[in-house]
C-alpha cells in the first residue's frame, strides 16, 4: 500500500486526537499521546519526502475512486517539504508545550485540539482537491479558534473575535470562489481543473483568480488584509503563538503558490503583477508596523507579515529560481520565526515581561538565551552564514534576474529595517541595564530550551550546509513551473503507480 | 430559473454584507449566517438546476440515465452547511463569553474595555488563568 504514506501525515494526528479526546481528564496520558504523535510525524514525513524524491509525485485516491471523481491526495516535492516542516514544528511545539501550557488549559483539551490543528495543516498541504482544501482549512481554523481563545482571558477574547470574524469572511469568499470555479469547469480536482481552466474564458478566470487571492490573502496575512494578525497572535500562550506564527499563515501562502502556479497561469503579466505589488507593500508595511511596537511578541507578530512579503515576492517573479527561493524562504522563515517566539517566551519567564521597557540585563544573567536569540534574529534578518542569508540572496537574485530591480531594492531595504527591529529587542532586553524592581525570574526547564536549541541549530544548518536544501527547493520549483507533471501524476498515474489492492 | 436564483443570491449576500459592516457584533454574526446561506445556494446553482429528474440509478444499470440532476453540489452544500453550523455556533459562544467578560458587543468599545472591563452582573470576572497571554 504505497498510497498509505501520502495519507499517514493526516491520518496519524487525527487518530491520535480522537484517542486523546477519549481520554478526557487524564492529562498526563494526553500529554504523552500528543508528544509521541508529533515526534513520530517527523520520520514519517521525512520518509514521504524521500519517496517523492526517488519515485516522483506520489498520489493516493481515497476510496479507490479514480481521479478526477474521487478525492486525491497528492505529495509533490513542495507538499512533502511543507509536511516535513510541519512535523518538525509540531514536535518542537509539543515539547515546548510540556512546560508552557498550564494544567488549566490542558484540562480544556489543549492537546487534542493541537493534534487536530496539525492534521488540518497537513491535510491542506496534501490534498489535491479544491473543496477538500476548503474542508482542511476549516478543520485547522476551528481548532485554531479554540486554541487562540483557550482560557477566556479578556485580551484573548478580544483578539480572538477579530481573528474569528475576519477568517470566517475569508472562508465564505473561498467557498463562493469554489462555487464559481465549479460552475465554470464542472470539476474540483486540481489537476483536472488546471486542464479545464485552459479552455475557460480568460476574463472570468482572472476574476476567480482575484477572488482566491483575497480569500487566501486574508489567511496568509498579506497587505492590506493582515490587520487581524497583529491584533490576535500575541494573546495566547507562547507555544500556541509560535506554532500559529510559523505554520498558519504559511498554509495561506502555500495555497496561493499552489493555485497561482497550477491553476491561474493564463495571464501571468496581470495576476503576478498584482502579486508583486502586494508583496512589496506587505514587506514594507509589516516592517514599519513592527518598528512602532515596543513589546517583543508584538514586534514579532508584525514581522510575520513582513516576511510573508518575501515569499510572495518569489511567487510574483514566477521563474524557477524565484519559486525555489520562495520554498527555501518558507522553510527558513518558519523555523526562525517560531524560534523567536519560543525565545520571547523564555525572555518573559526570565525577565517577567514582554515589554522592552521593563526587560533588560538578560545578557548578564542569561547568556545562553542571548546566544539563541542572536542566531535566530540574525538568521531572520539575513546575516551570513545563517539560513536567512541564502533565502534573501536567492529572492534578490531571482528578482534581479527577472529585471525587477525595484522589488530587489525593496527587499534589501526591508531587510535593513528588520535588522533595526531585532537590534531594538537585543538592546532593550539584553544590553539595557536591568530594571531595579524586577519580579523574580523563573528558571527555564528543559522542555523550553530543547526546541529552541534544535530550531536555532536548523537555522545554522540551513545556512552552513544549504546545498542539499536548495537542491530540494529547486526540485520543488521545477515541479511547480511544470504543472503537466502534477496533472499527469494525478490523472494518469492513478492507474499506473497506485494500483488498488 | 438560474438567473432568478442568481439574483436572489445577490440580494441575500448583499444584505449579509450590510449586516457584517455593522458595529454590533451580534448583527455581524447574523450577516455571516445570511452570507453563508447565499454562498450555499450559489454552489447549488453552479451545478445547474434540473427539475424532476432525481439522480437515481435504475435497477440493473451502473450509471444513471442522461439528463438527471447533478448530485455533487448537494454533497458539497451538505458539507458546507455542517461546517458553517459549527463555525457560527463557535462564534456565538465566543461572543457570549466576550459579553460576559467585557460587557459589550460593540466593536468600537471592545478595545477600551480591555483595561476597564464591565462584566455582566451574575458572571464572575476572576482571572482563573494567569498566563503568558495576560498583559
Amino acid at each position: 500500500m504505497s498510497s498509505w504514506w501520502t495519507v499517514a501525515p493526516v491520518a496519524l494526528p487525527l487518530a491520535a486526537a480522537a484517542l486523546a479526546f477519549a481520554l478526557v481528564g487524564q492529562r498526563s496520558a494526553q500529554r504523552v499521546i500528543a508528544t509521541l504523535t508529533a515526534l513520530a510525524l517527523v520520520p514519517l514525513s521525512v520518509a514521504l519526502l524521500m519517496r517523492v524524491s526517488q519515485l516522483g509525485i506520489q498520489t493516493a485516491q481515497l476510496g479507490d475512486w479514480p481521479a478526477p471523481f474521487g478525492i486525491a491526495f497528492v505529495a509533490d516535492h513542495f507538499s512533502a517539504i511543507m509536511v516535513v516542516i510541519t512535523a518538525i514544528m509540531a514536535a518542537a511545539t509539543a515539547i515546548y508545550a510540556l512546560s508552557d501550557i498550564d494544567p488549566a488549559r490542558e484540562s480544556l483539551q489543549y492537546h487534542p485540539l493541537f493534534l487536530v490543528l496539525v492534521a488540518g495543516v497537513n491535510g491542506a498541504f496534501l490534498t489535491g482537491d479544491l473543496f477538500n482544501l476548503y474542508v482542511w482549512f476549516e478543520v485547522l481554523l476551528i481548532s485554531s479558534f479554540a486554541l487562540l481563545t483557550l482560557g477566556n482571558l479578556r485580551n484573548q477574547l478580544e483578539g480572538g473575535l477579530k481573528y474569528v470574524a475576519v477568517n470566517l469572511v475569508s472562508s465564505l469568499l473561498f467557498l463562493a470562489s469554489i462555487g464559481i470555479v465549479y460552475g465554470l469547469t464542472g470539476t474540483l480536482n486540481f489537476a483536472d481543473l488546471a486542464v479545464a481552466l485552459r479552455d475557460a474564458p480568460a476574463g472570468l478566470v482572472t476574476v476567480v483568480a482575484m477572488l482566491f487571492l483575497v480569500a487566501f490573502g486574508i489567511k496568509a496575512a498579506i497587505f492590506p488584509l493582515f490587520f487581524w494578525l497583529p491584533a490576535s497572535y500575541h494573546t495566547p500562550p507562547i507555544a500556541i503563538s509560535a506554532f500559529f506564527a510559523g505554520m498558519l499563515t504559511k498554509v495561506g501562502v502555500y495555497a496561493l503558490i499552489r493555485v497561482f502556479t497550477l491553476l491561474f497561469t493564463h495571464d501571468v503579466a496581470w495576476t503576478h503583477g498584482v502579486l508583486a505589488w502586494l508583496a512589496a507593500l506587505t514587506m514594507v508595511i509589516g516592517v514599519l508596523g513592527a518598528a512602532a511596537q515596543n513589546e517583543v511578541h508584538k514586534i514579532l507578530s508584525f514581522h510575520i507579515v513582513s516576511q510573508i512579503g518575501y515569499i510572495l515576492m518569489g511567487l510574483a517573479i514566477f521563474t524557477p529560481l524565484a519559486l525555489a527561493a520562495a520554498v527555501f524562504y518558507l522553510a527558513h522563515n518558519i523555523f526562525a520565526k517560531a524560534n523567536l517566539f519560543f525565545i520571547a517566551g523564555m525572555m518573559r519567564r526570565a525577565g517577567g515581561s514582554f515589554d522592552l521597557g521593563r526587560l533588560g540585563g538578560l545578557y548578564k544573567t542569561h547568556l545562553w538565551l542571548a546566544l539563541l536569540f542572536i542566531v535566530s534574529a540574525f538568521g531572520l534578518a539575513g546575516f551570513p552564514p545563517l539560513s536567512g542569508f541564502w533565502a534573501k540572496a536567492l529572492v534578490v537574485l531571482a528578482s534581479l534576474d527577472a529585471g525587477n530591480a525595484w522589488l530587489a531594492a525593496t527587499a534589501l531595504g526591508v531587510g535593513l529595517l528588520t535588522l533595526y527591529s531585532m537590534t531594538k529587542i537585543w538592546q532593550g532586553a539584553f544590553w539595557a541595564p536591568a530594571p531595579t524592581e524586577r519580579a523574580a525570574g523563573e528558571s527555564a526547564s528543559w522542555p523550553l530550551v530543547v526546541p529552541a536549541v534544535v530550531l536555532a541549530g536548523l537555522t545554522v544548518v540551513l545556512g552552513l550546509a544549504s546545498e542539499p536544501f536548495i537542491a530540494l527547493a529547486n526540485a520543488a520549483a521545477a515541479e511547480l513551473m511544470n504543472p503537466d507533471l502534477y496533472i499527469d501524476a494525478v490523472l494518469n498515474g492513478s492507474l499506473g503507480t497506485e494500483v488498488a489492492p | 430559473m438560474e438567473t432568478a436564483v442568481a439574483i436572489t443570491v445577490g440580494i441575500v449576500f448583499g444584505s449579509g454584507v450590510y449586516l457584517v459592516l455593522q458595529r454590533n457584533l451580534m448583527r455581524f454574526i447574523f450577516g455571516l449566517i445570511l452570507m453563508s446561506g447565499a454562498v450555499n445556494v450559489s454552489l447549488f446553482v453552479a451545478g445547474r438546476l434540473t427539475r424532476g429528474a432525481p439522480p437515481l440509478v435504475p435497477g440493473g444499470a451502473s450509471v444513471p440515465p442522461e439528463g438527471v440532476a447533478n448530485a455533487l453540489p448537494q454533497a458539497l452544500i451538505l458539507t458546507a452547511i455542517v461546517i458553517g453550523f459549527g463555525l457560527v455556533a463557535f462564534a456565538l459562544v465566543l461572543l457570549l463569553r466576550t459579553y460576559e467578560r467585557l460587557g459589550t458587543v460593540m466593536t468600537d468599545e471592545l478595545t477600551e474595555r480591555l483595561d476597564d472591563p464591565k462584566p455582566v452582573p451574575g458572571f464572575g470576572d476572576d482571572d482563573a488563568l494567569r498566563s503568558d497571554g495576560a498583559s
